[in-house]
């Protein structure tokens, strides 16, 4: 899980990140690019059922957070969740097993891409819910807490859910309480077929300010400075300092979900990966500190044909069986004896 | 037999469950240091700590979503929500969150928490401070729903759905909280989905659960004056319910009563009429007859309330009715 992610760890947070990390952030950020394409032509072409909402243009936020976090945190995300749990070390195969509706993927077909979960990585659901994942991860920042193991948790939410009264509930909790929390903020725009503007009346690192949580809000499309934003907020936050949110404004690409001919949107122009893409820029810097072409190609090669693999292995399995399923309705320990 | 009140049975439930279990933390609104709106968690605070028992703001959406997080997480959290009535803001997290968990993450999420909900009418709190919703929670699959009738089951199934895996609605009826019972120093536990014949009869099953029960004894009382014995079963469990120990009750009786304080439409009575009838046809003698609050909010005016709230004259008379 989290491959890589020690090294960058031990780098002291002021320092030029070094190109091997950068390289690292790189291959996360094309690992979801390329899973999410291809998950748009198998929506296409019908092999990924049901709602499918993609994070194209948004990898560097997920990415840049999940380069702050440790074996033993935990992620609490919402509907739009690929990147969340790519960057937290989901395996591919099983990742699109599950969109695909297979009985071998993350939740045995029950889930699907808006409930992709993997509790053995402290990845507690994508969520279906707007705000829902939010008193989550407030949650499990509360056992970490209690436990006092040194693990925080992280909550990604869009900017829909600042309107939720669950979010702004859980913001004074996890003050009150000085939970390990680390809020995260996609701001890319758009809640549905609403501007932000039209939904939500405050700006978010005033809301946090009201509460007394540390906020910042940065260029969400700059994975480097959002790794770098992320592992000083998690270190305060492990270092008992009470939640910290992160406000990342980014553009969000695509429809709200697939086959959404996006005719509300005045800003499509604007909104092409043409004027701000987290990859291309990050290319270009590490093109500029040095790395050669060669070894950005070399990482996309290897990222398509494990994706294409996954892609393969996924066609392969096993349509879930109802009676499996009902056999998780429950814990299959008998209740009491 | 040593005696308790309600409150203190539940109190020792919750007070040996944490003892046993450091993963077990209470949250709820004064529940720490003023031991409880209904005195549940009284000294709690100071034996466990405010690590452990938490005084929660007035945010049962946060509280219940957080209680499904921590418990994803490694905690074993129990939550008291004041009034059963103010579950409606925390439904999201116990019907989208908690209840789906184990099934949407593929049988790899366990959610075992427990919500305390105390319902109940008779006190003259009005529409939004007496309410019996338990139907609404027992037709969500993946909850289980408990409601016990007796102190010592009070004690037993608390600690049941604390150490049960997956989340359980806990309901208690506020009139009872003050009442005595047995409990004994080695309570004995059915465990959760398990009725109990709580009064022998030949004549008629009385199905019910909760307070209901108690009013349902001072109907057989009455009713055995006239030589009709009243079996009464005490669900205990609304999810899973025990449908075997009511057939079985049904077919020694052939006669069907189900009895509760929540509103008779929809409400649980209604799935056991419809198991009954169907499982239990060929037992049946008679048609089965339910005893319920009439469809209506419950009142405050004392007046009022006692017309609502479902008795022991409502249900001597629909015993009648099966008689008949
Ligand atoms: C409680 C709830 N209300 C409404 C919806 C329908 N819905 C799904 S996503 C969405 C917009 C969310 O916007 P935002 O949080 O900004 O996330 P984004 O889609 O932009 O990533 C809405 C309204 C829902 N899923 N849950
Ligand atoms: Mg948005």
């Amino acid at each position: 899980m989290n491959r890589g992610q020690k090294r960058v760890e031990s780098r002291p947070a002021d320092a030029s990140p070094a190109a091997a990390d950068m390289l690292g952030l790189y291959e996360r950020m094309y690992t979801i690019r390329t899973s999410e394409l291809r998950l748009a032509n198998l929506f296409a072409d019908g092999a990924a059922p049901g709602f499918l909402h993609l994070s194209v243009g948004q990898e560097a936020v997920p990415v840049g957070v999940s380069a702050a976090l440790e074996a033993c945190d935990t992620v609490a995300s919402n509907h739009r969740g690929h990147g969340h749990v790519i960057a937290r070390g989901l395996e591919l195969d099983r990742f699109f097993l599950e969109i695909m509706g297979k009985a071998q993927g993350y939740c045995r077909g029950r889930g699907g891409s808006m409930h992709i979960a993997d509790m053995s990585v402290g990845m507690l659901g994508a969520n279906g819910i707007v705000g829902g994942g939010v008193p989550i991860a407030l949650g499990s920042a509360l056992a970490h807490q209690v436990r006092g193991n040194g693990a925080i948790a992280v909550a990604y939410f869009g900017d829909g859910a600042l309107a939720e009264g669950a979010l702004h509930e859980s913001l004074n909790l996890a003050a009150l309480w000085k939970l390990p929390l680390l809020l995260v903020c996609e701001n890319n725009g758009w809640s549905e077929f609403s501007p932000t503007s039209a939904q939500f009346a405050a700006h978010v690192v005033d809301l946090a300010g009201a509460f007394g949580i540390g906020a910042r809000s940065l260029d969400g499309n700059d994975v480097v400075a959002v790794a770098e934003a992320a592992r000083s907020f998690a270190g305060e936050l492990r270092a008992g300092q009470g939640p910290r949110l992160l406000e990342c404004v980014t553009r969000r690409i695509r429809g709200h979900f697939e086959g959404d001919a996006q005719k509300y949107r005045p800003d499509l122009a604007a909104a092409s990966l043409d004027t701000d893409d987290p990859l291309s820029r990050l290319s270009a810097r590490l093109l500029g500190s040095g790395v050669q072409a060669a070894a950005i190609e070399a990482i996309e090669r290897r990222v398509a044909a494990a994706v294409e693999a996954a892609v393969e292995a996924a066609r392969c399995g096993e349509a879930p069986t109802f009676a499996a399923a009902l056999a998780d309705v429950y814990s299959p320990v008998p209740t009491h004896a | 037999m040593p005696e308790a009140r309600y409150r203190d049975a539940l109190n020792r439930a919750l007070g040996d469950a944490m003892a046993a279990d450091p993963s077990v933390v209470l949250l709820g609104q004064d529940v720490g240091a003023f031991g409880g709106p209904f005195g549940v968690t009284r000294g709690l605070l100071s034996r466990f700590g405010d690590t452990r028992v938490r005084d929660t703001p007035i945010s049962e959406a946060a509280i219940v979503g957080a209680a499904v997080g921590a418990a994803m997480s490694g905690l074993r959290p129990v939550v008291e929500i004041m009034f059963m009535d103010f579950v409606t803001l925390a439904m999201d997290a116990i019907v989208n969150q908690a209840a789906k968990a184990r099934f949407m993450f593929g049988g790899a999420a366990s959610v075992p928490m427990v919500v305390r909900l105390p319902h109940g009418g008779g006190l003259s709190a009005g529409p939004q401070h007496s309410q019996c919703l338990e139907a609404w929670f027992a037709h969500v699959p993946g909850l289980k729903v408990v409601c016990p009738a007796t102190v010592e089951d009070s004690y037993v199934l608390l600690r049941a759905a604390i150490e049960d895996p997956d989340p359980v609605i806990f309901i208690e009826n506020k009139a009872l909280y003050s009442e005595r019972g047995e409990l004994p120093d080695h309570p004995v536990c059915a465990g959760i989905g398990h009725a109990v014949v709580h009064r022998p009869g030949r004549d008629v099953t009385v199905v019910t659960y909760g307070a209901s029960v108690a009013r349902a004894v001072t109907a057989a009382e009455s009713l055995a004056a006239e030589g009709i014995e009243v079996e009464i079963v005490d669900l205990r469990s609304l999810q899973p319910w025990d449908e075997a120990t009511v057939l079985a009750s049904v077919a020694r009786t052939h006669r069907l009563v189900v009895f509760h304080e929540a509103v008779e439409s929809f409400g649980p009575g209604a799935e056991i009429a419809a198991r009954v009838a169907d499982a239990g046809f060929d037992e049946l003698d008679a048609r089965i007859v339910r005893v319920a609050a009439p469809f209506s909010p419950p009142p405050f005016a004392p007046a009022l309330d006692q017309a609502f709230l479902p008795g022991p004259a409502q249900l001597i008379a629909g015993v009648r009715r099966v008689l008949e």
